[in-house]
């Protein structure tokens, strides 16, 4: 009976090795191909937005780089809002998750599900869910970072 | 060449983030605080500065480039405003983004419907 066991045991730790190394590798591979893929097209994009800014309204650096922020931002919002950034979104993974898109459509995609729990707490508060602790986190280290500079390097 | 260096550069930032997701369970929202904070990090260092004359748009249009305009937005106000940049800068920096992802969220959750997932 035991020797059944160590047996079974056996064959259980042989496909679950097999099970961890051939699928997820492949899966990966295509996975970060997409994210690739996906993520470069949405900078070029942006890129180009960024010389139409720069070299067609005279727009500095700062001022070409917030408005390039502001229509992804806008373009993500519309396309989650019809529902076709999930759609990209799920071939994509990060390369639709990582760019300054993916950050709209965190904002715009739990708002739209949780509209039902009315306007304040359904819209307003769910908009934040992942927007807010970037927004915790990232204010809060820049205001280090402003800091440090003050008291050390300037 | 800009373009190319762009798409490089963004195209690599997302593989990162795909790597994280496939092979650390972190969820999205956890890969987005992580990156947004790394770029403030990378950039309180000086390293981000070079990626960003590097790849243009490839690296300011991911999240840790939402970092780097913080970062950089803090710096900056601590040179012309003193301690009170600290606080003032990253916002003022990247004000315009902010206010548009809340405007924008906002009206697109008012007008759309969520679609029913098939």
């Amino acid at each position: 009976m035991e020797s059944l066991d160590v047996k079974q045991k056996k064959i259980n730790q042989e496909y679950q090795k097999y099970a961890n190394s051939i699928p997820p590798k492949s899966n990966t591979v295509t996975n970060c191909a997409m994210a690739f893929l996906v993520g470069g097209i949405i900078c070029t994009i942006g890129q180009a937005i960024n010389n139409i800014a720069k070299n067609y309204y005279n727009m500095n650096t700062e001022e070409a780089s917030a408005t390039t922020s502001i229509t992804l931002i806008l373009i993500a919002a519309l396309l989650t809002g019809l529902g076709l950034y999930e759609k990209i979104g799920k071939r994509a993974g990060a390369g639709s998750i990582v760019p300054i898109t993916g950050f709209s459509n965190s904002i715009v995609s739990p708002a739209m599900e949780h509209k039902r729990e009315g306007y304040v707490m359904g819209i307003g508060a769910k908009m934040f869910s992942v927007a807010g602790p970037v927004l915790v986190y990232g204010v809060s280290a820049s205001v280090v970072v402003g800091l440090i500079h003050y008291f050390f390097i300037k | 060449m800009e373009y190319i260096r762009a798409f490089i550069t963004g195209g690599l930032i997302c593989v990162i983030g795909q790597i994280l997701i496939d092979k650390t369970n972190l969820t999205s929202a956890r890969i987005l605080v992580l990156f947004a904070t790394l770029g403030v990090i990378l950039t309180g260092l000086g390293i981000y500065e070079h990626v960003v004359e590097f790849g243009g748009a490839g690296a300011t249009v991911p999240l840790p480039g939402f970092g780097y305009a913080l970062a950089k937005g803090a710096i900056k106000g601590v040179k012309e405003m003193g301690i009170l940049g600290a606080f003032s800068g990253g916002i003022m920096a990247t004000a315009g983004g902010i206010a548009a992802a809340i405007v924008f969220g906002y009206l697109t959750a008012v007008l759309f419907d969520p679609k029913s997932k098939n």
